[in-house]
């Protein structure tokens, strides 16, 4: 059995072995999976393996076992490869079987009339990192990785800064050999055995096309990431097993073989334009070059619930960290309070929001969903824009979308089927569960929306009502179903349909809006917001319920309310304080809801219906 | 191998070939299929070999060529055609034999069908083939012989599908395409003889009929068709040119076979589909320009002018570097326009809708259309396609050693079938035949069979909102909709059979809910806010396309939801042009467009399922149905229902609210289930009793409607008010036939008619009620205004013009003194419309004038 590096760093030396030692018994591939699958349970193992998100491409070794955290951001037609094939040896008339499986390339002398050959089926999912990604997650993932996986490293230098701009000549020199391997054609046996002279030249070609494609906006290939500026390596994942379980949007941690053989781009160029049944735009969008977009062939996938780094490492908290709920919650309180200016109302519905998610529909009714709209945000200030700086410090995934008239006109927000690159354009709506979406309104002016801008009203509007996005298939709309938290900022009450609107009240107002908020949010230690970070992942995953006793309760509270004045409260209300009530439960760390719980709900829910009564008669009817 | 002159290397490949016979060849991967049709072509294509002389000079080019070396050496082509191992296409074979008038008729090439035309038989129990054993190539010998690679026998094959094609007779067969075919004749010959008068030589040839008849055959189709197909083709030549040898066709006539049951959907092909016959069915989403594919080559030698042809061979043409005739290596150049072509278009088919998994995208395939077919659909297109499946590998190039281990895949259409087609014509029920397992028919039926499934089924529609049985009952009903009659002969057109509800109430009312729900729900269904929709959005619009200059005709919401539901939200919010739109569609079911050159009726039988907010936000109970929505009430008596969803506001509905929001919040999903019914169940009832149920009025019920009705025109006849007309019997009348649907009945009876009734009832309870009288009153929703309105607002007149007339003569008056003189004069209230209303009134009687703020008398 091949030992423990040999897994990470020549994983398809293993699938070989078994291969070979299967005697073409189709059961190898059940095997191959179960044996990686085994080596992945290993303590720590998840945390040798190399991670695409944080290590830059020129660093991984090809045909090297590494991870990756992404979104499903679009789906290809399933492709039909050489399962098991046959080769000839040219001089000896040998014949060997092989297989394709995790490969994209075969070995040389394939004989294509072999009877031996088996077709198989796989499909690519074209997957980018998950969009709005926050930076102190991939600070904090990064340095994990590099903490505890020296040993896995394809480059066992001694140490590692990650910024990607110092690098030391010992690691230059390294690098040297690296792209080397690529071009390698992987003969079975060890891939280090050959190695000769032009390998200078190859290595400045490698980094540079890595370093200059993501941040040149001009540059020839657009990666399709849903946000506008962000960077990182996309990804073709070839999949192979249990094609129906994986869904657009799905996040998703890969753990396959790394491909990046520069051959594949060398194949598809020689390919007569005219034969091929693809335009050009559609080989562009399907087989980029292998430096700036990798292959990566699947042997494991985890399906991520959260992407909180912080909960996938210390998995051991949770059920410790339940006892502090409450005293946590308190301090998180009383920091929003102090960012959103001394308002306790609006920082308690703040809380609630971002814990917030849709756990459950029926049939179209989205339940859990919480969206806020924070109004009274003073105009022409950071304020909102602090706001959400805030934000991106403690939720995994966060985007703020400035609803200016030029943005709302011009962005594309709803991903488009685009048929002649046969791909889907994505839009800034496509966004991994939980995701906050922060809208600012507070930079809307006065003007004339034109017909895209209409749709994406459109688009923002179902999002918040219905918690769906309808993709543009050209020809008809697909719904596709999401969990996004939204948050609106605005002046007055907003134009998009919320769940709950909290006018904002500021305690205090400091001369200085900007410094006021930067020494609030300094004045916090690390320990601290990495606290109030596992609080908000811990609460949001929480299961809940409530007793036929409370049911009752309820029940008759809503009927009394109802009593003295059937005005006040309707259905709504009430799917809003269930609402309410559920979160407030879950933010102090129960799991179903007490009689307490509910008069607290009724209680801030009524606060702060008094707090909006003035602008609700004005808007009550809209014309 | 008959050909002397065929090389051992040759012939020592086809021994090898030999245990890939018909056992294995079930399982086999597709490119040792690939093979069999290569290798023969390579054995038997006269024209196709280059001479030795080659062959020596440029030894490079074949060895790293897979296929080539010398073995490939000359075969002149006198021998070959006399090769038993040649299978020649029907015309060659035909040529010879003097049974057959179709000499003279040239046969057309097959791109569809790939290079094999040729493919050799091979004799199962013989050895392989040599010059003996190929002699029996006529069925009439004992021996069974094949096609190689298969386990087909042309004579067997030929023989079977004539006798299909001379006695099927299928008497139930309802397709349009059999219209006015005699249904106790055999279908076929008809269709033959359909062929010799219009003259097109294409025989579609359905693949259900070829099981039915002979399932062995069918198989071989499926399994093989790039060799049954031309058998079929030969067969119907022959067939065909013995019963009218005289016709005169463009060319032989070929075998189009559709609706193989393998596949139905894209997504479950898989690897041994390859090179099967397949139908699919999904949306042509692009189609490329026309490619014309050479399918022989004209060369001609510079030296001495001598011309001979090469046929394409897998896509390649391999060029003759020397002329037979004078010898001279590299003089042929290629004759462009002597060369043959045929036309070719790639067409991307993307998977239809309704047949993805959600959170998924939809799968695209490729299909190469050819020669007529080329053009026969456009994007947008909603297609049953039949034709081979393909997988070839990546082209090997001579400088690369290895090969990228996909294959490309594509389809070679042989049949488009366009799903949509009838819409277009549209008299008949939808197209989509939406295939009911029996399994699946008989639960339903068990269901029907149900005393309560109207209220199950309605209780199913949208659990999560709460109560409002009736309201759910209704749009239950409109989801079944009425049965279509025709009545175009006595001039009336086509009655409406589609049932149109408003919804108007309170704000908050999950109005936008339910709406979303059954948008949800029908397969054709469209959402819309009457905020944001133009009468164009609605309807459709002529556009041209920027780059053809053609115009194009783009359908709105209202013709995209023909046959099913259209959903339009803020009813009230729409502007007046554009609700002047839906006037036709309700009562017509037609839309007429005449802009820009074009001028034409679109079929939009769809019904209309609306919401509208009360103009004061809150609904006033004091006032009617009219002055809360403020719509025309032309408009609002085409709806069949108009339902009030208000709060009820009383203590025990409140209870059972409360309820049943907080166990929507905290059951779990399976209790959900269990109470209620699938969505999917409930979608496969309401398609299969659409589909099939056409109920009709039996004689009581009829009876039991002009009851109703004359009641209905009773109750009003009292006061001196209408309260029925015509448009509410047909009303009940589409109701009752909705609620027969829903058993599954097809007679009408008089528990339906009750329903109806009580169901109209309800409804104009609810909406028609003069809040002054508290009565029904219909000419609420007829004319706008109650009976008791109008009478009110006579009398104010009246009152006015006495008023005026007491304070003697004055010839101007102030306006505000009028009025309040009025005010203080009457005992009851008088409003300033009121009193605005008499004043119009009495200008209108020439009484008086109003300009400004004073009052004239005339």
């Amino acid at each position: 059995m091949p030992s423990s590096n040999d897994w990470i760093n020549n994983p398809l030396g293993v699938v070989e072995e078994m291969f070979v030692q299967s005697n073409s018994n189709p059961e190898w591939e059940a095997k191959v999976l179960e044996y990686f699958k085994g080596k992945l349970k290993e303590k720590q193992a998840y945390s040798w393996i190399p991670s695409l998100n944080d290590v830059p491409l020129h660093y991984l070794k090809p045909n090297s076992l590494v991870k990756f955290r992404c979104l499903v951001q679009d789906m290809f037609d399933p492709e039909f490869y050489m399962g098991v094939y046959e080769t000839i040896d040219p001089s000896t008339k040998a014949k060997v079987l092989r297989f394709g499986k995790y490969k994209d390339v075969t070995e040389c002398g394939v004989d294509l009339n072999s009877r031996n050959t088996v077709t198989a089926e796989r499909q690519t999912f074209y997957c980018v990192p998950i969009p709005g990604e926050t930076l102190w997650e991939a600070f904090l993932n990064h340095s994990h990785t590099y903490a505890r996986s020296s040993q896995a490293r394809v480059v066992p230098s001694t140490s590692y800064i990650p910024s990607r701009q110092k690098r030391s000549y010992e690691e230059d020199d390294e690098m040297d050999t690296q792209p080397q391997k690529q071009r390698e054609p992987h003969t079975g046996g060890s891939p280090q055995l050959h190695a000769n002279g032009d390998s200078k030249r190859q290595e400045t070609e490698a980094p540079s096309g890595q370093t200059t494609s993501p941040s040149n906006a001009s540059s020839p290939l657009d990666l399709n990431f849903p946000l506008p500026g962000e960077r990182g390596p996309a990804c073709l994942v070839k999949v192979y097993e249990d094609l129906d379980s994986f869904k657009l949007n799905d996040m998703l941690e890969v753990y396959g073989i790394l491909s990046v053989n520069p051959l594949l781009s060398v194949l598809s160029s020689l390919l007569d334009p005219t034969e091929s049944m693809e335009t050009p735009e559609e080989q562009r969008a399907h087989d980029p070059p292998a430096s700036l977009v990798p292959r990566l062939h699947m042997l494991h996938a985890r399906p991520l619930q959260h992407n909180n780094p912080l909960l996938c490492m210390f998995i051991y908290v949770v059920s410790s960290f339940m006892v502090e709920m409450a005293s946590v919650r308190a301090e998180f309180l009383a920091y929003l309070t102090h960012i959103l200016l001394g308002d306790g109302l609006a920082a308690e519905y703040l809380l609630l929001h971002l814990i917030s998610s849709v756990y459950a529909r029926r049939d179209v009714l989205p339940l859990g969903k919480f969206t806020l709209n924070l109004s009274g945000c003073p105009p022409n200030s950071s304020f909102t824009e602090s706001l959400h700086q805030v934000i991106q410090e403690l939720v995994p995934c966060t985007y703020r979308l400035s609803m200016t008239l030029h943005n709302m006109n011009s962005l594309r927000l709803v991903p488009r089927k685009d048929y002649v690159a046969n791909r889907l354009v994505s839009g800034a709506l496509q966004l991994a569960r939980n995701t906050s979406l922060v809208l600012d309104e507070t930079r809307l002016e006065q003007g004339q929306l034109d017909a895209s801008g209409v749709q994406n009203i459109t688009a923002l509007g179902n999002l918040i009502s219905w918690q769906k996005v309808d993709y543009d298939f050209n020809y008809h709309q697909m719904e596709f179903p999401c969990n996004i938290n939204v948050f609106v900022t605005s002046e007055g009450r907003s134009l998009l349909p919320s769940d709950c609107q909290v006018p904002l009240q500021p305690q205090v107002t400091p001369p200085n809006l900007e410094e006021y908020l930067s020494t609030v949010h300094k004045a916090q230690l690390t320990s601290q917001i990495n606290k109030f970070r596992v609080y908000l992942s811990v609460a949001q995953t929480l299961d809940y319920s409530i007793s036929d006793e409370v049911t009752k309760a309820v029940e008759d509270d809503f009927v009394d309310m109802r009593k003295d004045d059937p005005q006040s409260v309707s259905a709504e209300d009430l799917h809003r304080m269930l609402v309410v009530a559920r979160l407030l439960s879950l933010s102090l760390g129960q799991t179903s809801l007490s009689r307490e719980g509910w008069m607290r709900a009724k209680h801030i829910d009524m606060l702060r219906r008094t707090r909006s009564q003035p602008q609700t008669t004005v808007n009550g009817n809209e014309p | 191998m008959s050909s002397p002159t065929s090389t051992p290397g040759g012939r020592k490949r086809n021994r090898n070939d030999i245990p890939a016979t018909p056992g294995s060849i079930g399982s086999t991967s597709p490119p040792s299929q690939r093979r069999r049709g290569q290798d023969s072509s390579n054995a038997d294509l006269p024209a196709m070999p280059t001479s030795p002389a080659t062959d020596i000079a440029s030894p490079t080019v074949h060895d790293t060529s897979l296929f080539s070396s010398p073995r490939r050496s000359v075969l002149p082509s006198e021998v070959d055609m006399s090769s038993p191992l040649m299978y020649g296409t029907p015309s060659s074979r035909v040529e010879g034999t003097p049974r057959s008038g179709a000499r003279g008729t040239p046969a057309r090439q097959r791109p569809d069908l790939g290079s094999v035309r040729k493919a050799p038989q091979v004799d199962l129990h013989s050895e392989p083939p040599s010059a003996d054993g190929a002699v029996a190539s006529e069925p009439s010998v004992g021996q069974k012989l094949v096609i190689w690679g298969t386990d087909v026998n042309v004579g067997t094959c030929k023989e079977k599908f004539q006798r299909f094609l001379q006695r099927f007779i299928d008497p139930t067969s309802n397709e349009d395409e059999n219209a006015g075919l005699d249904l106790n004749e055999p279908l076929y010959m008809q269709k033959l003889e359909e062929i010799s008068v219009v003259g097109e030589p294409v025989l579609n040839v359905n693949c259900g009929h070829v099981q039915s008849f002979d399932a062995d055959l069918y198989r071989q189709l499926i399994c093989y068709p790039q060799e049954v197909i031309p058998t079929f083709d030969m067969a119907v030549n022959e067939l065909f040119f013995e019963r009218f040898p005289d016709s005169i066709l463009e060319h032989q006539i070929q075998v189009r076979p559709y609706n193989a049951l393998k596949t139905r959907n894209m997504r479950s092909l898989n690897p041994e589909d390859i090179d099967q016959m397949i139908t699919i069915s999904g949306m042509v989403i692009r189609t490329s320009q026309l490619i014309p594919e050479m399918q022989e080559a004209f060369f001609q030698c510079q030296v001495c002018a001598f011309s001979t042809r090469v046929e394409v061979d897998r896509g390649r043409i391999a060029e003759p570097a020397v002329c037979r005739h004078c010898n001279t290596t590299h003089s042929l150049a290629l004759i462009h326009n002597r060369s043959a072509f045929s036309d070719k278009q790639m067409i991307k088919v993307q998977e239809s809708p309704d047949d993805m998994p959600a959170g998924q995208t939809p799968h695209t395939t490729v299909v190469y259309a050819h020669n007529d077919l080329v053009d026969k659909v456009q994007p947008g297109d909603r297609i049953n396609i039949t034709g081979i499946y393909r997988a070839v590998p990546m082209r090997e190039n001579p400088r690369q050693s290895n090969v990228k281990s996909v294959y490309k895949t594509h389809i070679d259409a042989i049949h488009f079938r366009k799903t949509d087609e009838k819409r277009l014509h549209g008299l008949d029920e939808e197209a989509d035949q939406k295939l009911f397992t029996e399994e699946r028919v008989k639960t339903l039926k068990e269901l029907a069979a149900k005393p309560d499934v109207y209220e199950r089924l309605s209780s199913a529609l949208a659990p999560s909102i709460y109560e409002h049985e009736d309201i759910k009952k209704g749009i239950l009903l409109q989801l079944f909709g009425g049965t279509r009659k025709d009545f175009s002969q006595t001039g009336r057109g086509n009655f409406r059979a589609e049932v149109n509800i408003l919804l108007c109430g309170d704000p908050g009312t999950s109005k936008s809910q339910l709406l979303q729900y059954v948008f949800n729900l029908v397969p054709r269904g469209q959402y819309t806010s009457g905020k944001g929709s133009s009468a164009v959005g609605l309807t459709a619009y002529v556009m041209k396309d920027p780059e053809t200059k053609q115009l194009v005709l783009q359908t709105g919401a209202l013709v995209l939801s023909d046959n099913g539901i259209c959903c339009i939200d803020e009813f009230d919010k729409m502007s007046e042009s554009t609700r002047s739109v839906l006037h036709e569609v309700m009562e017509q079911q037609t839309l007429s467009i005449a802009k820009a050159g074009i001028i034409c009726q679109l079929n939009a039988r769809t019904s209309v399922l609306a919401a509208a907010n009360p103009v004061e936000s809150q609904w006033n109970p004091k006032k009617t149905t009219i002055e809360n929505i403020q719509l025309p009430h032309t408009l609002l008596s085409r709806f069949d229902l108009i339902f009030l969803m208000l709060d009820p506001q009383d203590e025990a509905y409140d209870r059972r609210l409360a309820h049943h929001l907080v166990s929507l919040y905290y059951q779990s999903e399976e209790q959900i289930e269990e109470e209620l019914l699938d969505m999917a169940v409930l979608k496969d009832y309401i398609a299969y009793a659409r589909t099939y149920i056409n109920p009709r009025l039996n004689e009581e019920a009829s009876q039991a409607l002009i009851e109703a009705y004359v009641d209905m025109r009773k109750i009003g006849s009292g006061r001196g008010m209408v309260s029925a007309y015509p448009r509410q019997l047909e009303s009940l009348i589409r109701l009752a036939e909705a609620h027969a649907k829903v058993r599954f009945s097809d007679k009408v009876e008089t528990i339906d008619v009750e329903e109806a009734k009580r169901l109209h009832r309800e409804a104009l309870k609810q909406s028609a009620t003069d809040p002054r009288t508290g009565f029904v009153d219909i000419s609420i929703l007829t004319t706008g205004m109650s009976a008791t309105a109008r009478k009110r607002k006579e009398e104010v007149a009246q009152a006015l013009k006495k008023m005026i007339q007491s304070k003697g003569k004055t010839p101007a008056m102030k306006y505000q003194q009028l009025f309040d003189d009025l005010r203080g004069q009457s005992e009851a209230a008088i409003t300033k419309d009121m009193f605005e209303e008499a004043l119009r009134a009495l200008a209108d009687e020439d009484y008086l004038t109003v300009t400004g703020k004073t009052v004239r008398l005339l």
